[in-house]
């Protein structure tokens, strides 16, 4: 569990108070602590150097603004940079003026290429055009019957040829023409970046079917490698842009600044679920928080959409406004929260809880006993806990196999999450500011 | 008991942000009843098929095989897609060897390619005189692009600095071989076998996100086992994706190995039960469960998992192994993997698959420093002499080949 950036940046900016611009040493501390978060995130070495030293050049000096205190005002400019690095480019796919245009996928074994074909076909279609899917792994038995089926359920066409991947490739062109399709989605078989036999068959398969865009599909979770990867290929077969997938896991996903650092190609695409709708474009700035382990709000509430009763979350604003937010309604609530996820990664996308809440024990056996107190409460007793005396606390505490502590711990606690929601509501139903977290972040 | 704020803070957030959201749309799109009561709810576990589990024998046995029945090819609502087949491997055309397994490589060997883009790499520290900065910088930035994390390697270096001290090394050779063995004593593992008795059903499960190895893996293992004349059965509880159970068809094919499948979209317990009948009556020695991969933050499918293995735990003493397979170009979120799927299923070992690229796999000293599970074997090339026993010297070793 990371510290937020903003909990780290505190305490340097604690010491820096009437201070008017940004010092040297403080630039270093603030570029050290970057470097961490960046580290973490799996952003390759030689990456998160070349970028520190930009943010370097950008925050030294600056003068501090009167509305952002330093730590927030840091923030802001390496989040930025990296929105800039990340995005910068259009992201769109090159179509050919004379159809059909050809989109090949290339990469690592288990990126994720032939779902994201059927994905891109899905979405090709969706916008109005008629893709052709072409499966060109035949190394792999049943490749071609995964994409078929991918076909099937997109409704589009699936081309193949038991010869080589190279005849494949070269004669989609003519499948598509007779098929009167206008865009060709090619599926390449997995392949290691230092494998040159199959590097070398990657190329003679680009110079068959001579794609308008070459993808490189890139999985979320990739670590230091991902820079050579991407430079082997971008180096070997070319590459136009990347595809990045599995971001419906909780990996931080720095590959992304690397590839995009290391190829100047941009990230057209983000695989976000299993579905075939799960596909989007990229969105630079939901990354940028990611990989800075500052949250990710709006992936985080999108997520909320999906688990949460959305008839349920309403009566439960209506009563956190009106300040009769009880046990019971927090014990309906959690269960929402469980299912989107460990309770950790969840914790992870929101940004600016303090430090200390953040190293509390969080996992399922913690979880379990405070379900377990609650649950050993009568409907009474969850409704209004001011009525919860000694021998009360007592019958909850043999009930759920807990300690009188831990009951009064819990009601503590909730007394003073019930003030957090009074003030909530108090202030008009603003969500709560949480220290060190800027203005003007996403969704907050 | 702070994660009671840290809940309050949470349900606060999500609830207010929902209903936020829905209140807004309210107003823009004036849902009606019926809209509302079509609002997507939690996820469901995947639509279950009926439970028509059918045992596939390898041809040559005096065994007639039922024609496949075609799947039913509606597109499945609400459900995610087929992952990518697990493409670790190319499965060569080759007939089933007949001699014993081969000698197992060396990791060194196996890895030359890779290693050679690290040539001279460390070679550059070992040639110097002192031990200064640019020594210190060299190790760490090594460390971090081999995955071993930034923490990690922050701790080590620390450790080695203390160490160093007080043995008083001061040549960077020394300091190197220093380094190498603090990081195979972290890789040490009191068992590094795969758990076996004799005369019983022995179930290995394997399990990990998607498009790590998972089915691969078995096929080769299955290769293996069966070569050394133990009886395997092969149980296809990957019922999501599609052609997953073809493909470790043709593994069963090859190796001689039984499979056991159900159609797409069965219930992947329903495999799994009907795999351990099937190998308590065949008395089969070995049982591989292939499962799908997930990603461990999808509750619905950690618990399907934890239902597949309360299904084997049904036997007692029949589940050995439970093997987390993990890609070695995994960058930090390996670790997350081995928390939550040792959190949810109890993990007894990993399998790091694809160390023939340019990863070092480094990860795998946090999994088994912090959480205390050793890997057990190691993918290092496309056939099945390709996975070999984890050797933490040989691995080190890899690490910093000149």
């Amino acid at each position: 569990m990371f510290d937020s950036l903003s909990d780290r940046f505190e305490s340097i900016f604690t010491r820096m108070r009437g201070r008017g611009r940004l010092g040297e040493k403080e630039v270093d501390e603030i570029a050290r602590e970057i470097r961490l978060a960046l580290l973490e995130a799996d952003v390759n070495f030689k990456v998160v150097k070349s970028f520190i030293s930009r943010v370097k050049e950008d925050a030294a000096g600056a003068e501090l603004s009167k509305s952002l205190s330093p730590a927030q005002q840091v923030i802001k400019i390496v989040h930025q940079e990296l929105i800039n690095t990340l995005g910068g480019t259009t992201g769109k796919l090159t179509m050919n003026p004379k159809p059909p245009t050809v989109v090949m996928l290339v990469g690592l074994q288990g990126s994720g290429k032939t779902t994201a074909c059927g994905k891109l076909a899905r979405h090709l279609k969706s916008q109005g055009l008629q893709p052709l899917l072409v499966a060109a792994d035949l190394q792999r038995p049943a490749a071609v019957t995964q994409l078929q089926v991918l076909g099937e359920q997109v409704g589009v066409p699936v081309y193949s040829e038991p010869t080589d991947p190279v005849a494949v490739a070269r004669n989609a062109r003519a499948e598509a023409g007779r098929l009167g399709k206008n865009v060709i989605v090619l599926d390449t078989a997995g392949r290691l970046q230092i494998d040159a036999p199959l590097m070398d068959e990657l190329r003679r398969m680009r110079e068959a079917v001579e794609p308008d865009n070459v993808l490189l599909v890139v999985d979320a979770m990739t670590g230091q490698e991902a820079v050579s990867v991407a430079e082997s290929f971008a180096g070997t077969v070319g590459i136009d842009g990347v595809v990045l997938t599995k971001l419906d896991g909780d990996a931080r996903g720095g590959a992304a600044l690397s590839v995009k650092e290391v190829t100047g190609k941009p990230i057209l695409f983000a695989g976000v679920g299993e579905k075939l709708a799960d596909f989007e474009p990229f969105h630079p700035d939901r990354m940028a928080g990611r990989i800075l382990g500052m949250g990710d709000v709006l992936t985080l509430i999108e997520k909320a959409e999906e688990s949460f009763d959305q008839e349920q979350a309403v009566k439960a604003a209506a009563k956190l406004k009106k300040g009769s937010f009880t046990l019971e309604d927090f014990l309906e609530q959690m269960q929402q929260v469980k299912k989107m996820g460990p309770l950790q990664s969840i914790i992870g996308m929101i940004p600016g809880i303090p430090k200390e809440l953040k190293n509390t024990q969080l996992d399922d056996k913690e979880l379990g006993k405070v379900e377990a107190i609650i649950r050993s409460m009568t409907p009474a007793e969850r409704n209004d806990i001011t009525i919860i005396n000694g021998s009360r606390r007592l019958r909850i505490a043999q009930g759920s196999g807990t300690t009188t502590q831990d009951v009064n711990a819990l009601l503590k606690q909730f007394k003073m999450v019930q003030g957090m929601m009074k003030q909530m509501a108090g202030a008009g139903g603003k969500r709560p500011r949480f220290p060190g977290l800027p203005p003007g972040m996403p969704g907050m | 008991m702070a994660l009671v704020i840290v809940l309050g803070i949470v349900v606060l957030l999500l609830v207010a942000a929902v209903a936020g959201v829905s209140v807004s749309r309210r107003s823009q799109r004036r849902m009606d009843a019926a809209e509302r009561s079509a609002i997507t709810q939690a996820k469901p576990l995947r639509p279950q098929a009926p439970a028509q589990v059918e045992i596939v024998l390898p041809p040559g046995e005096d065994v007639e095989i039922p024609p496949q029945e075609p799947v039913a090819q509606e597109p499945l609502p609400e459900e995610r897609v087929p992952e990518e087949p697990v493409p670790e491997e190319r499965v060569p055309e080759e007939p089933v060897p007949e001699e014993p397994v081969p000698v197992r490589p060396r990791l060194r060997d196996r890895l030359g390619k890779a290693r050679e883009l690290l040539a001279g790499y460390f070679g550059d520290i070992r040639g110097r005189s002192a031990i200064d900065d640019d020594v210190w910088d060299e190790i760490e930035e090594a460390l971090i692009r081999a995955d071993v994390g930034v923490g990690p390697t922050e701790r080590i270096l620390d450790d080695l600095r203390r160490r160093a001290k007080e043995a008083a090394v001061s040549s960077p050779a020394d300091l190197l071989d220093l380094l190498k063995a603090d990081l195979v004593d972290t890789l040490r593992a009191a068992d590094r076998s795969l758990s076996f008795e004799p005369g019983q059903p022995n179930v290995w499960m394997f399990v990990g996100v998607n498009g790590v190895g998972k089915t691969t893996s078995i096929g080769k293992i299955a290769q293996r086992e069966a070569a050394a004349g133990r009886n395997v059965v092969m149980a296809a509880a990957d019922t999501f994706r599609a052609a997953a159970a073809e493909q470790l068809q043709l593994w069963s094919q090859r190796v001689g190995a039984d499979l056991v499948r159900g159609q797409d979209g069965a219930d992947p317990g329903s495999v799994v039960f009907d795999a351990m009948a099937a190998a308590g009556n065949r008395g089969a020695d070995l049982v591989l469960v292939d499962t799908a991969g997930r990603l461990h933050t999808k509750v619905n499918l950690m618990e399907e998992l934890k239902k597949l293995r309360r299904i084997v735990d049904r036997t007692p003493g029949a589940l050995k192994e439970v093997l987390l397979v993990i890609d070695a170009s995994t960058g930090q979120n390996g670790l997350n993997q081995a928390k939550q799927f040792g959190e949810a299923v109890d993990v007894t070992g990993v399998i790091l698959t694809k160390l023939d690229g340019t990863a070092k796999g480094g990860i795998v000293l946090a999994v088994q420093a912090e959480l205390g599970i050793p890997v057990k074997l190691v993918g290092v090339g496309e056939s099945a002499a390709d996975l070999i026993e984890f050797d933490p010297e040989e691995f080190v070793e890899a690490l910093f080949a000149a």
